[in-house]
């Protein structure tokens, strides 16, 4: 098979905020994108093609928006690819964009993925664009209800994700929300929300773009910075709704996961995984994937949330850059989650650097949390040994 | 030829019968089009490795219109699957991609749109600039309609040319099961009615069309256990250039199709059929004429993107007869296109041959 190593030698991102109007939406993705070429030492010229990824178009109201970005993103003359699988698009797009340069087609490619979503008004695009939107935290409220029924897990969970996140975003220069002084107090007295999500276990709503350059094993041996190597990329996908489905821990998460470790040989993912980006944007959803994504057995992924494990210092740290809690420009938030991962084996996550990372995951979801994108990065192209 | 496990083909296209306006859903036409090629090829679907569609959210109406288009695939155990918000033809250079990461060997493309739920004049004003240009309420009629005017005053072609092409693809059409406009009609007649943006006359305009499309692909020998003749993809490219037309620098010739076609090796070899893209019939002209083809070349046997025109699966549709045209119809070597975009900004060209 004609499957190439594949390097991440790039990464940028904006600062993200809940209204950035000091940039259009082509300044927005060109912010990412110029901090991800800076990063691999590459000009726009190096690039050989550009895939763009973002949630869907009712969130600026520009159908296609990535014809008119294809000037911003330097994609003139070039091929311009626009992936969009909800929620999970920002992985999806990390995906597209490795398989370009595992595939041979390309040498060089740029992946982008952007939100900007005080353009419009995302919550009434996230309930389809037909109004009377329960949201999404509406949507996930009662799969997290059941998740605490099922696991008898203790209410204090949700609220100490909520901290640990923030608390990782206050280290991170690029978060949107960094809420240094929060505590399980604030978190418990804010707003209900959706019972039993209170405003502060929720993410926020975001404007930012993030940006990854790829490129082949040459390229990736030769870069001025330590690459992270993509050791396996995986999409899985299941129905919304289908009778007997287990929306708590979908089958298509598991499957998703399992592609990963089979490709890596990863035989005990608490043990060999470093740390992990999963998609958090509403508390509960940390010791749920550890379940779905088979770290922590089932029924004791809340343990690992309140042993301190998954916190920056704990043995399985989960979300070092504040993860989609404090920062959620929704079509990005997966490309991020996938940037931090490669960040932290590069070893230039500077303050929220786990120590030592050589093997890190990431994961998106969207939907009805049925569409599923992860992948694996290594510090080396085997970094078990 | 004995292929290797990085040659891809086509090995079997369905289509479903393009409707003005269908009481079907969009997951309906998926639904469809998919078990048409999955009972084409006779495979189970859970031989399929990888599916991806391209549709769009603003012709649906609704944000994630995908999703439930999905429920069509059947993912239950859950499948490799992915969605991209472009016509067809770009899902299917993803299948092209997927398979080259070599761990499966057969995969599908869909293209879906239902185009009766906007009028295109109006809907179509928000796919541009949003600061510079949809401010202005263009729509890609009156884009178009100026890319005509530039084409006519460079003196490359008449007005009566654009009628030809008309009558050329409307008779073509006639033949075509699935095309929506066909028939019989004269250069005089079309050239007597009224124009809908100067010089455009409605027959220069695409039809509205809802309709799916798909393509099952094979990697490697399994190709020959699914089809008899199939259509190997021998290149396949796509470039974008720059969005608003007023930046590029002669809107009568199409630079990205230019830089597609040698990409995927057009002039490698003669081309027998092309199926070309050319929502507004004059296109064809630039098109056919940036790719390269000369008079050696049929033209859109199917009656190209006039005898029926979904936007998101006009391309794959494209891409779909230029296969049948090896699979069915014994020619060696073909050509699609696809295009998106004010004044045909994206392009995409698909080289396929037989084996002989």
């Amino acid at each position: 098979m004609s499957h190439q190593p594949v390097a991440v030698v790039g990464i940028g991102q904006t600062h993200h905020k809940r209204k950035r109007a000091d940039v259009s939406i082509a300044g927005l993705v060109r912010e990412a994108a110029q901090r991800a070429l800076e990063d691999a030492n590459m000009d726009w010229g190096d690039i050989d093609a550009v895939v763009l990824g973002k949630a869907p178009d009712l969130f600026e109201g520009v159908m296609k928006p990535e014809m008119y970005l294809a000037d911003a993103l330097g994609a003139v003359n070039k091929p311009m690819f626009r992936v969009h699988t909800a929620g999970s698009v920002g992985g999806s797009t990390g995906i597209v964009g490795s398989h370009l340069v595992s595939s041979g087609r390309h040498k060089r490619v740029l992946s982008v993925a952007f939100e900007k979503q005080s353009e419009g008004n995302a919550q009434f695009a996230l309930g389809g664009g037909k109004g009377a939107s329960i949201g999404a935290g509406g949507a996930f409220a009662p799969f997290i209800r059941a998740y605490i029924r099922r696991s008898g897990a203790p209410e204090d969970i949700g609220w100490m994700v909520a901290v640990k996140d923030r608390l990782n975003g206050a280290k991170n220069p690029y978060a949107h929300l960094k809420l240094a002084d929060i505590t399980i107090d604030k978190v418990k007295e804010s707003p209900m929300m959706w019972d039993p999500l209170h405003f502060l276990e929720s993410c926020p709503s975001s404007d930012g773009a993030c940006a990854i350059v790829f490129t082949d094993e040459d390229g990736g041996k030769a870069a001025s910075k330590p690459p992270a190597w993509v050791l396996a990329t995986a999409m899985k996908s299941e129905p919304g709704w289908y009778s007997g489905r287990d929306a708590v821990n979908p089958q298509a998460a598991h499957a998703c996961s399992r592609e990963i470790y089979d490709a890596v040989g990863i035989t005990n993912p608490r043990e060999q995984i470093d740390c992990a980006e999963l998609y958090v944007p509403f508390s509960w959803y940390e010791p749920m994937w550890l379940e779905a994504h088979d770290i922590a057995a089932p029924g004791e992924g809340w343990k690992m949330t309140q042993s301190g494990a998954t916190a920056l210092g704990g043995d399985f740290p989960v979300n070092m850059s504040g993860g989609v809690l404090s920062s959620n420009p929704i079509g990005a938030s997966g490309l991020l989650r996938f940037a931090e991962a490669a960040l932290q084996v590069r070893g230039l996550a500077e303050d929220h650097q786990v120590g030592g990372a050589k093997l890190a995951i990431a994961q998106a979801y969207g939907a009805n949390a049925q569409f599923f994108a992860m992948w694996a990065v290594g510090s080396s192209l085997n970094p078990l040994g | 030829m004995a292929p290797t496990e990085n040659d891809i083909a086509i090995v079997g296209f369905a289509q479903t019968a393009p409707d003005r306006r269908t009481q079907l859903t969009e997951a309906d036409l998926v639904l469809h089009a998919t078990r048409a090629v999955i009972a084409d090829v006779g495979i189970d679907k859970s031989e399929i490795g990888f599916t991806v569609s391209g549709s769009c959210d603003y012709l649906s109406g609704q944000a994630f219109s995908f999703v439930q288009n999905t429920d069509a695939y059947g993912m239950v155990p859950a499948i490799n699957e992915s969605h991209v918000e472009m016509d067809g033809a770009w899902a299917l250079y993803e299948a092209f991609v997927r398979l080259l990461q070599g761990d499966i060997d057969v995969a599908m493309a869909v293209g879906v749109g239902k185009n009766s739920n906007s009028d295109p004049s109006t809907l179509f004003t928000i796919e541009f600039d949003p600061y510079y240009l949809t401010p202005l309420g263009t729509d890609t009629w009156s884009l178009a309609a100026l890319q005509a005017r530039a084409l006519l005053e460079s003196g490359k072609a008449t007005e009566r040319d654009f009628a030809e092409v008309v009558v050329r693809n409307r008779a073509n059409a006639k033949s075509n099961p699935y095309a929506q406009v066909s028939g019989d009609f004269s250069i005089d007649e079309l050239l007597a009615a009224d124009y809908v943006r100067n010089p455009l006359r409605l027959h220069d305009l695409p039809p509205t069309t809802d309709q799916a499309a798909a393509i099952i692909l094979a990697r490697g020998k399994r190709a020959y256990d699914l089809c008899d003749r199939p259509a190997w993809i021998t290149g396949i490219d796509h470039r974008i250039e720059a969005h608003l037309p007023t930046v590029r620098k002669d809107i009568t010739t199409s630079v990205s199709t230019r830089l597609a076609a040698e990409g995927a090796g057009a002039g490698k070899g003669p081309i027998e059929v092309a199926e070309v893209h050319a929502p507004f019939g004059f296109q064809e002209l630039i098109v056919a004429e940036s790719l390269g083809l000369d008079a050696s070349t049929e033209i859109n046997p199917s009656g190209g993107a006039l005898a029926s025109h979904a936007v998101m699966v006009a391309g794959i549709i494209r891409i779909g007869e230029a296969a049948n045209q090896i699979t069915k119809n014994g020619k060696n070597r073909t050509l699609a296109h696809a295009t998106s975009g004010p004044c045909l900004q994206q392009n995409l060209v698909c080289v396929m041959e037989g084996d002989q």
